[in-house]
């Protein structure tokens, strides 16, 4: 595990987004590592995109603004298409190709598509496509124990929404072995 | 050890003002500093407290005077152009010499502005928070945990020199998330007198009066005077700041808040190229950190003054600096948030031109 991971989370507004942000950013503050956790806050969430940038390091973080990713993990075309040039050479790429087509000129990154939204669907996991990505990105690149995340998915979990930290669990499962 | 928790930086500040013995709060929303607000209003009723969304800015800041006169700890919260509405009841605080907290989550500017973060407000803050000859302390934090530190302790400082004091942050610093502990929750009934307060009284003792109406001009210079001998006291007992890597480094960059963030990035980056770039941080900008700026002066051959405006820190700076060395700029305006990248390129060229 390197010392810094920067993970860059785009979208649009309603996809879970800032959610599969904040499962990471809890997973490296139960690991009592340095963690920072940034939404965009534009105009733009509503009803656009929405994105969150998420720092893990052993060190104090210094910009939580993410620029240069060593992570992308895009939820749609736009986001895709905006940030997939930014992305750090040797640095991943988790799309869902339910949602994206990922043309890309790039040989020098890490491209992982997965029809994540149809997978969701057919697991009868509708609406967490972005845990199903998760889980495909914690499979590529582990940034803590299965343990922890799923004691990071309890954490965000709304208490009235309880009944779907299983199905989180589930999510990241079916991701990892997608 | 306290338990640590991910929080935004707004709600940090709010949570860690309650535990500071904050029981009113005074406000009205705007982007970015409403989750700010939206704590307050859940968690102030559970305690005790008060929490009113006013009609307005104006409203709100003289809500704050009024709770402050009568010895409450009290906060108001804004963002920019919410703040310049605040500026004329800061002014009567500090005319009537009452304690208070105003957080400034600033965004772009002048005007309406965008909602994006900034820090243009530098010069308000620490200058001109509104009419008259007045200071406020100006806290400058850079990560949520200090967030939450500066403003359990902003209390406390403003009731020990009886002056408003400001928590500069700005969208960046409010939104995002980062671990911290928060400290430990103050008992209200262990808090210092305010003899002075208008707390009612059954004619035990000769009534208080809060005001900052004085028109015998010999009375209000007196006033004046005495008020500026406090500023001296606040100038020589309170100046904080960061000194990063500096002890030997060539250039020093001088940046505060989110910006400093984004300035440390680079001088890691520049360190790793063998440049020695140092970071100075000031974490009072009122009282700005003159002391340990100039303990940087008999080593540092430049400076890099890093700001999310246009260049208002930046005469602070060349204030200390004298003209001893040269004092460069960055700066992004508008809501733009500088990258590590483009501080690193500037500190390389710097270094370029003193080898």
């Amino acid at each position: 595990m390197s010392t810094e991971q920067s993970i860059l989370l785009a979208g649009f507004g309603g996809q879970g987004v800032l959610f599969a942000g904040k499962v990471i950013a809890y997973a490296g503050l139960i690991d009592d590592r340095e963690v920072s956790w940034l939404p965009s806050y534009g105009p733009e969430m509503r009803g656009g995109t929405a994105n969150c940038s998420v720092t893990l390091s052993d060190e104090a973080i210094g910009s939580p603004l993410i620029t240069t990713p060593d992570i992308l993990l895009a939820l749609n075309q736009p986001s895709f298409d905006k940030f997939i040039d930014a992305v750090r050479p040797g640095g991943i790429v988790i799309a869902d190709t339910s949602m994206i087509t990922p043309v890309c000129n790039r040989d020098d990154i890490e491209l992982y598509g997965i029809p994540a939204t149809t997978i969701a669907e057919e697991a009868g996991l509708n609406g967490l496509a972005n845990i199903v990505l998760l889980g495909k990105l914690f499979s590529v690149a582990p940034f803590c124990s299965r343990e922890t995340l799923d004691r990071a998915i309890e954490k965000c979990v709304p208490a009235r929404k309880a009944h779907l930290v299983e199905k989180n669990k589930e999510a990241i499962t079916v991701g990892m072995e997608a | 050890m306290a338990e640590k928790v991910l929080m935004k930086g707004n709600e940090a500040l709010a949570e860690s003002a309650l535990r500071a013995g904050c029981r009113f709060f005074f406000g009205y929303p705007i982007t970015p500093q409403t989750e700010l607000a939206a704590y307050m209003s859940k968690q102030m009723p559970k305690i005790g407290g008060t929490y009113l969304q006013a009609e307005s800015e104006v409203a709100a800041i003289n809500m704050v005077y009024g709770a402050s006169a009568a010895g409450a700890r009290v906060m108001t919260s804004s963002s920019s152009p919410g703040v310049s509405l605040k500026a004329e009841g800061i002014s009567y605080m500090a005319g009537a010499d009452l304690p208070g907290v105003i957080i400034n989550i600033q965004r772009g500017g002048p005007g309406l502005g965008s909602i994006q973060p900034s820090q243009s407000d530098y010069w308000q803050a620490t200058k001109a928070t509104g009419h008259g000859d007045f200071q406020v302390i100006v806290y400058a934090p850079s990560t949520v945990q200090e967030m939450a530190d500066v403003a359990y302790e902003a209390f406390d400082v403003a009731d020990k020199y009886r002056t408003p004091v400001m928590i500069l942050g700005d969208g960046l610093l409010g939104q995002m998330m980062e671990p911290v502990i928060l400290p430990e929750p103050k008992d209200l009934s262990e808090l210092p007198e305010k003899p002075w307060a208008t707390t009612g009284h059954g004619h035990k003792r000769s009534h208080n009066v809060v005001n900052s109406l004085y028109l015998t001009a010999e009375d209000l210079e007196q006033l004046n005077i005495e008020r500026y001998e406090r500023y001296a006291q606040i100038k020589e007992q309170e100046q904080r700041s960061e000194s990063y890597l500096t002890d030997d480094a060539d250039i020093v960059v001088v940046a505060f808040g989110a910006s400093a963030r984004v300035a440390r990035s680079a001088v890691n980056a520049a360190r790793e190229k063998g440049i020695k770039a140092g970071l100075f941080r000031p974490i009072t900008l009122w009282p700005f950190p003159e002391d340990a700026l100039k303990a940087t002066l008999p080593t540092a051959r430049a400076y890099l003054d890093v700001e999310m405006n246009m260049g208002q820190m930046i005469e602070d700076v060349r204030l200390v600096v004298e003209g001893k060395a040269p004092v460069e700029f960055l700066g992004r305006a508008g809501g733009m948030v500088p990258t590590p990248e483009e501080v690193l390129d500037k500190i390389e060229a710097m270094a370029a031109s003193l080898a």
